[in-house]
Order: C-alpha cells, then sequence, then structure tokens
C-alpha cells in the first residue's frame, strides 16, 4: 500500500490526526526552546555533523580500533554484514547461556533486523521494556516514531491494551495508574531474564566502550540483572573520542524531547565481574548507503526523531504510512536507498 | 535597469490580477519594466515530478527570453527558485549564468535591489502571512522558526509599511500549507489537512485577508477557504503592496 493509501487511511478520524499533530508540534516547541538557550547551538549542531563525517571517511580504521579495545576490556565482538547475520549471531548467544527470556532496551536496529520475530520462532521470550516499546510489542505493531514509538496512541487505547494483556482495571483516565501497572509487569520480567539486549547510542573507537541513552533507566535495569549484555549496533555509531560525546549528547536530547540531557547516559565499558557482554556490528546496507553520494549524509542521523516532530506530514499520516522501520523524513531518505527495488516497485503501484 | 517581468504560467492563466499588481508596483517604483511575450513556464512542474530532463527546453526557452535582461523578476518564490537553482540541468553558458544569478522573486527584488519597504502603499485590514517553503527555505527570505538566531522577514519588512495593515502573528509562523505542486495530486488527504489547519491558524489569529510571495500556495489555501466558506479573503503580496484602499 503506498504511503497516500496509508496516509488517507489516517486521516478518517480527524480528532485524533488533530491530537497526533498537536502532540508531536508540542514536542518540537520544547525542541526549539531547549536548544535555543544553548548559546551557539547551530555551531554545535555543525560540529556534530562535521566530527560524522570524518567519522564516515575513516570508518574503516575506527571500527578496528574500536574492535581492538573493545576486546582489550573483555568484551566479544561480532560481525554481521547483514539482518539474517546479526539475528543468527544474537541467537547463538543466548543458546551458549541456555537463556530463555530477554529483555530488551530499545533499539532500532533490532526492529530493523527483525530480531522479535526471529527469536520467538525459536521459543524464546523477547520483552520490550522501554514503555512505549512495550506498547506497541503488546499491540503486535511496529514503532510509529524513533524516540516516541507508541505516540500514535492514546491514553484510552494503552487503557484497553493493558486490559487485555496485563489484566489492568479500568484506568478511569489515570495514565500514572498505567505507568505502576506497566513498571509491576516489567520488573518481573527484568528479574526473570536471562539476557539483556540492548541498543547503542554511541560506540567510542578510542576506549571501545558504547553509550546507551535512556530516560527509564531500562537499559542498565536489564543489564545489571541478567547474566549477559548483548548490545548492537550500526557501522555509522562509532564517534572518535570520549570527549566528542559532550558534543552529541547536548545533541540528542536536547533535539529529541527538549530535555537538557537524556535521564540515564549509560557508558558500558566492560563485561560485570562474572558476565558477559557482546557487541554485534551491523552494517546490513550501510555500506552501500554509505557509496552513493546522494545517500550518505544519511548516516549522520544520530535518531533524534527532529526530523518527524517538524514534518507537517508525518505529524498527519503517522509513522505506519511510511512502512519503513524507520519512518518520516529520514526514513523517506534512508530506507528507499537500502531498498531501491521495494522503492520502484511502490512508485508503480503508485 | 532593465527587468524582464516573468509572469508564471498559472498566474497568467487564472490570476491575471497578480500579474497586473506586480507590473503596476514595479512602474510605480520607477523601474523599467518589459514583459518577454513568449515566455511560458519555468518547467517546475515537469522537474518536481522527475521528468527533469525532459524540462531542458522549457527551461532553456526561459533563458532565451530573459537573458537581456539586468534583471528577471516574478511573484513567485518557488519559480523564482526553480530558475535559479534547478537550471543546474542546462549548459552553464554565460547566458544561463546570468539569468540564474539576476533572478529574483518580487519581494526580495524590492528590498534588496530597489532599497525600499516603504511603498507608500495602504491597506486597513488585519493581514496573515504565509511563508512558502521555497520562499522561506529556498530564497531565505525570512529566518526559519526551527533555526537560532536573528529573527528577519523581507515580506514582513515590507507589509509593516504599508499604512494600516495590521500584522497578525499566527501559532505555526512558517508551517508549510500542503500544496506542493504535484504533491497536491499524489497525496491528497494529507495536502487538504495541510492546508485546512493552515487556514484554521488564520481565523485563530484573526486574520481578514491571507497573503505570500508565491501564489501557488495561495491557491490551494483559497481553494479551501472557498469550498468550506470560511470568512477569509485571499490575496498576493504585490496586490496589497499596490493598494492604495
Ligand atoms: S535525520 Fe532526523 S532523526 Fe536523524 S538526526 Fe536528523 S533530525 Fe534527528
Amino acid at each position: 500500500m503506498s504511503h497516500a493509501t496509508k496516509a488517507t487511511a489516517f486521516n478518517k478520524d480527524e480528532a485524533k490526526v488533530n491530537w497526533h499533530d498537536k502532540a508531536l508540534w508540542y514536542v518540537r516547541e520544547k525542541r526549539d526552546k531547549s536548544a535555543h538557550k544553548v548559546q551557539g547551538w547551530e555551531h554545535l549542531r555543525q560540529l556534530g555533523s562535521s566530527i560524522k563525517a570524518n567519522v564516515l571517511s575513516n570508518l574503516d580504521d575506527y571500527l578496528i580500533q574500536f574492535e581492538a579495545n573493545a576486546k582489550k576490556n573483555g568484551i566479544h565482538v561480532h560481525w554481521a554484514s547483514n539482518a539474517e547475520e546479526h539475528n543468527t549471531i544474537v541467537n547463538a548467544i543466548l543458546e551458549k547461556h541456555n537463556a530463555k527470556k530477554v529483555v530488551k532496551s530499545k533499539s532500532m536496529l533490532t526492529e530493523e533486523c527483525h530480531l522479535n520475530p526471529f527469536l520467538e520462532a525459536k521459543g524464546i521470550e523477547v520483552i520490550d521494556t522501554d514503555l512505549g516499546e512495550r506498547i506497541v510489542q503488546l499491540a503486535e505493531e511496529p514503532p510509529s516514531h524513533i524516540v516516541l514509538p507508541a505516540i500514535h496512541k492514546t491514553k484510552e487505547e494503552v487503557d484497553v491494551l493493558f486490559q487485555k494483556h496485563l489484566g489492568t482495571k479500568p484506568s478511569q483516565r489515570n495514565p500514572e495508574y498505567l505507568v505502576s501497572e506497566a513498571r509491576k509487569h516489567l520488573r518481573d520480567k527484568f528479574i526473570k531474564a536471562d539476557v539483556a539486549i540492548t541498543g547503542v547510542n554511541f560506540a567510542v573507537a578510542d576506549t571501545g566502550g558504547v553509550i546507551v541513552c535512556t530516560n527509564e533507566g531500562n537499559a542498565d535495569m536489564g543489564v545489571h540483572l541478567a547474566k549477559a549484555h548483548i548490545a548492537c549496533m550500526g557501522i555509522e555509531k562509532i564517534i572518535p573520542q570520549e570527549k566528542h560525546l559532550g558534543v552529541f549528547l547536548r545533541l540528542l536530547a536536547r533535539s529529541a524531547t527538549g530535555q537538557p540531557i537524556t535521564t540515564y547516559s549509560s557508558h558500558f565499558n566492560k563485561p560485570e565481574n562474572g558476565k558477559e557482554m557482546h557487541i554485534v556490528i551491523v552494517d546490513n546496507g550501510r555500506t552501500e548507503q554509505l557509496s552513493r553520494p546522494d545517500f550518505r549524509a544519511s548516516l549522520h542521523c544520530i535518531r533524534c526523531g527532529a526530523c518527524m516532530n517538524t514534518c507537517p506530514i508525518y505529524r498527519r499520516s503517522g509513522g505506519h504510512s511510511y512502512d519503513y522501520t524507520i519512518p518520516g523524513p529520514i526514513g523517506s531518505i534512508f530506507s528507499p536507498g537500502k531498498d531501491l527495488k521495494k522503492l520502484a516497485k511502490n512508485h508503480l503501484a503508485m | 535597469m532593465k527587468v524582464g517581468l516573468f509572469i508564471p504560467c498559472y498566474i497568467n492563466q487564472l490570476y491575471p490580477q497578480v500579474a497586473i499588481a506586480s507590473l503596476e508596483l514595479l512602474e510605480k517604483l520607477g523601474v523599467d519594466v518589459y514583459y518577454p511575450q513568449g515566455q511560458t513556464c519555468c518547467g517546475q512542474p515537469l522537474g518536481n515530478s522527475g521528468y527533469e530532463d525532459d524540462s531542458k527546453g522549457i527551461c532553456q526557452l526561459f533563458v532565451e527570453h530573459f537573458k537581456t535582461f539586468d534583471y528577471i523578476v516574478g511573484p513567485s518564490g518557488s519559480c523564482i527558485y526553480h530558475v535559479k537553482h534547478h537550471f543546474d540541468i542546462l549548459e552553464q553558458t554565460p547566458e544561463v549564468q546570468k539569468v540564474r544569478n539576476n533572478a529574483y522573486e518580487l519581494c526580495e527584488f524590492i528590498v534588496k535591489i530597489l532599497g525600499k519597504t516603504d511603498l507608500g502603499a495602504s491597506f486597513p485590514y488585519k493581514v496573515g502571512l504565509h511563508k512558502s517553503c521555497h520562499g522561506l527555505r529556498g530564497l531565505k527570505l525570512g529566518s526559519c522558526s526551527e533555526v537560532q538566531g536573528e529573527h528577519y522577514s523581507t515580506e514582513e519588512d515590507l507589509l509593516n509599511k504599508v499604512s494600516g495593515l495590521q500584522l497578525m502573528s499566527l501559532n505555526r509562523k512558517d508551517e508549510c500549507c500542503g500544496f506542493g505542486g504535484t504533491f497536491a495530486v499524489f497525496e491528497e488527504a494529507i495536502s487538504s489537512k495541510m492546508g485546512k489547519d493552515r487556514v484554521q491558524d488564520h481565523l485563530d489569529s484573526e486574520v481578514e485577508v491571507l497573503t505570500g510571495a508565491d501564489h501557488s500556495c495561495l491557491m490551494h489555501l483559497e481553494g479551501i477557504v472557498n469550498r468550506n466558506k470560511q470568512p477569509l479573503k485571499v490575496m498576493h503580496i504585490a496586490e496589497i503592496l499596490n493598494s492604495t484602499l
């Protein structure tokens, strides 16, 4: 189905479109207010982009440096050229630990690789622990936004969903009740999990460590309770040195939600005593993207979601209308470049 | 200074009053204006739909008609943007370069080249300004709300000097109207919803007359206003600047 057809369907419920548009515009306004308070904000953005340009031009060296440093710290490093290899590697690690229960903190990469259905088919329980991710998981839907995965759902819809899946009582329009019930449900999953999977926001070549940014602390909770931690990252997540984090952490949360910084910026540099840490480095079309002059800059993306919040089309068509793992403006650049055949097909169908 | 007046095809066909106002306004300002008779479209609709290659003939024709002028001025930001930025598909002869470098959107020409903002106009209404994406982000006629820095706006500079005119402040200062040329055809649902929301913002802000420097946006918005019988008049900025009401 084309974007236009899906957008038409989304627009059948105008009140919901208005609500979706206003909710995301509110986030965009928060971003503007907080970003414009930072002196030299545009310079900071340019600096972030320049660092990324440097990374992409020297990616081979940085990746090897990153691998060597991570290994020195006792981390197992794996390379996956595509989604299938990524899933197979993750599954092999789980098998080694005889893991049947997995908690996952937000990772668009594992969405891109369709890791959940792959593991579930092997009888493994995978629980997304970011609240928004858990909501869409219960609804059996993909995320509709990269930072606010369940932004297309109203609290009334979440209420019904939780009653069905978590056995909650009707919330009487009280979102706090819903959050506290989700918390209880997730605590239980955290405690029983064998292995924790996380995404990666930044991977520091110089130290071999990775940084995961969350607002709910779910990455830490998962990693610290499980026997093993698997961090999955795209090859473009590299930054040269730890000091460059100062640029990106200041940009990321302000651009995403208007917060000065995410509540948790968790540094994972080595496994805890007696535990294992793995990093899976994934290409899955990125090298090809890098080789196309018109698409190369899309690899600068730090997945802040600001382009979605500001896009008047996205706000009125919803993330699912794009039919890509990453929706919205950047998704429209990133995803067709990854699958030009699918795009050609969509255009013919239009 | 010899100026070639470029009247985009859709203005020529559907909004002759905008073309007349542009001509009268420039003449009033003492400019030596010519209207090359054989002119047609700038090629934008083809280029934007992926038929850039097929549009080369139209672009070349544009250059033929306007190459002798010191400036090329048109009342449409998006067409001017097309000439300035997308005529890169032509062989860059001195003539092509001259036309690209000297093409100006009407407001920008008046403010930047003529150095005037007070044009002696009067228009006693509450006006809402629609900033087109091509004008704002392409031609940089004003600052964008998401970018940090000094606020500026070419069209506001002109409207603020119109006697009796009250420029109303909008809730969303530079949101797209949803027209987007062929976007309106291929993405009808989103396009009309965006237009509807834009009109509503002007109504909520007590605007009586909605204006802008890109008549294609205005065409889209006026269509919605008419269809929904809303109390809003839509006029091109040239008509307001040429007004002595
Ligand atoms: S492309 Fe979008 S998600 Fe990526 S960094 Fe830019 S605004 Fe953020």
